[in-house]
């Protein structure tokens, strides 16, 4: 297609593991508006990312990128070239995980080795990707990143949700040091979207019937494009004063009390 | 259309190759999660390449159904 929000553009997303994903969402709406996509993801989960790769608009190159794996990290822009992206003009960060043993009721009991594990796969891991691809990055050029609105405490989401509230302010310190470099960061703030990472929290359930009464545009927890479109728009020349800012794409639920 | 005995075979070929599950164990009556030790991650895995060689399509609600190899072979025979 030609005339798109993202043509021309180059971009990494991390973290598609199904077409239930946001990231595939993502990566199909960029790829429709002319960006040229690669995906990331690690371990067990590459193979099924390559094989979801295949349903895209135009199947996407795959590079594996385990974010807690220092030589991936200092290796990938070398990796991003020989795909042949010489540049990157976008990257979105689709990675978070908690152990089970940090969410669900007990949060003041959980180990530090579990909330730790939180912190550096969901909240470090958008500096050090950004700083991974930094020696690719464009000016302008965007990063994305995922969160789930961590403002207020939740039930069930224990320290994946203290992890949100890390990579929300972690967003903003990679704004404030990379905006000379023409570099944005921003986050999506979603509602619940039935995707692999959402069935993988026991009891959140809750949250599809919470949002349910209260959103005031509605919301459906099995439609990933409202987020995706989001994170397209960010990536795009339509928000080129942007930064460190923080988009819900909820249907209004953080706006309006019960 | 493939026969009953295409699609276990079939089927047989992606539990190894996703799962290292040994053909020879691939009958109609293992359970994926408690006789074949297939986790959640596997079995999306699974069920996406059984959509890719079967031509089916599996909405997440009937995957939750499919306990067993021989529930997986009747799904597959019944959508194709």
């Amino acid at each position: 297609m030609s005339g798109g929000i993202l043509e021309g553009k180059k971009v990494l997303i991390t973290g598609v593991l199904t077409e239930a994903s946001i990231a595939f969402a993502t990566a199909r709406l960029a790829q429709e508006q002319g960006a040229t996509v690669v995906l990331s993801n690690f371990g067990r989960a590459l193979s099924l990312c390559q094989r979801i790769a295949k349903r895209l608009p135009q199947e996407a190159a795959v590079v594996e990128l385990d974010v807690t794996d220092p030589e991936h990290l200092s290796t990938l822009a070398d990796r991003l070239r020989e795909q042949g992206f010489d540049r990157l003009d976008g990257v979105v960060h689709s990675i978070g995980f908690a152990p089970q043993e940090a969410m669900g009721e007990g949060f003041p009991e959980v180990a530090w080795e579990h909330a730790a594990t939180a912190f550096q796969v969901s909240s470090w891991s958008y500096a050090s990707l950004t700083q991974a691809c930094r020696p690719l990055l464009a000016t302008p050029s965007s990063v994305v990143g995922l969160t789930f609105d961590a403002s207020v405490a939740w039930p069930v989401y224990g320290w994946m949700g203290a992890a949100k509230a890390a990579l929300e302010s972690v967003s903003r310190y990679v704004a404030r040091e990379l905006g000379p470099e023409g570099v944005r960061s921003n986050i999506v703030a979603a509602g619940p979207l039935r995707s692999m990472a959402m069935k993988s929290i026991p009891g959140s359930k809750q949250f599809e019937e919470a949002w349910e009464g209260r959103a005031p545009l509605g919301w459906s927890v099995t439609d990933t494009e409202p987020a995706g479109k989001a994170v397209v728009a960010l990536l795009s020349d339509w928000f080129p004063a942007t930064t460190g800012e923080i988009v819900h794409v909820d249907g209004g639920f953080h706006a309006v009390g019960v | 259309m493939s026969s009953t005995q295409e699609i276990q075979s079939g089927l047989a070929e992606i539990l190894e190759e996703v799962a290292g599950v040994s053909p020879a164990d691939a009958t109609p009556e293992k359970s994926f999660t408690d006789d074949l030790d297939v986790d959640s991650l596997s079995m999306v895995e699974i069920a996406t390449a059984v959509e890719d060689k079967f031509g089916v399509a599996i909405p997440d609600d009937q995957l939750a159904n499919i306990k067993t190899v021989g529930d997986a072979i009747s799904f597959i025979e019944k959508n194709q």
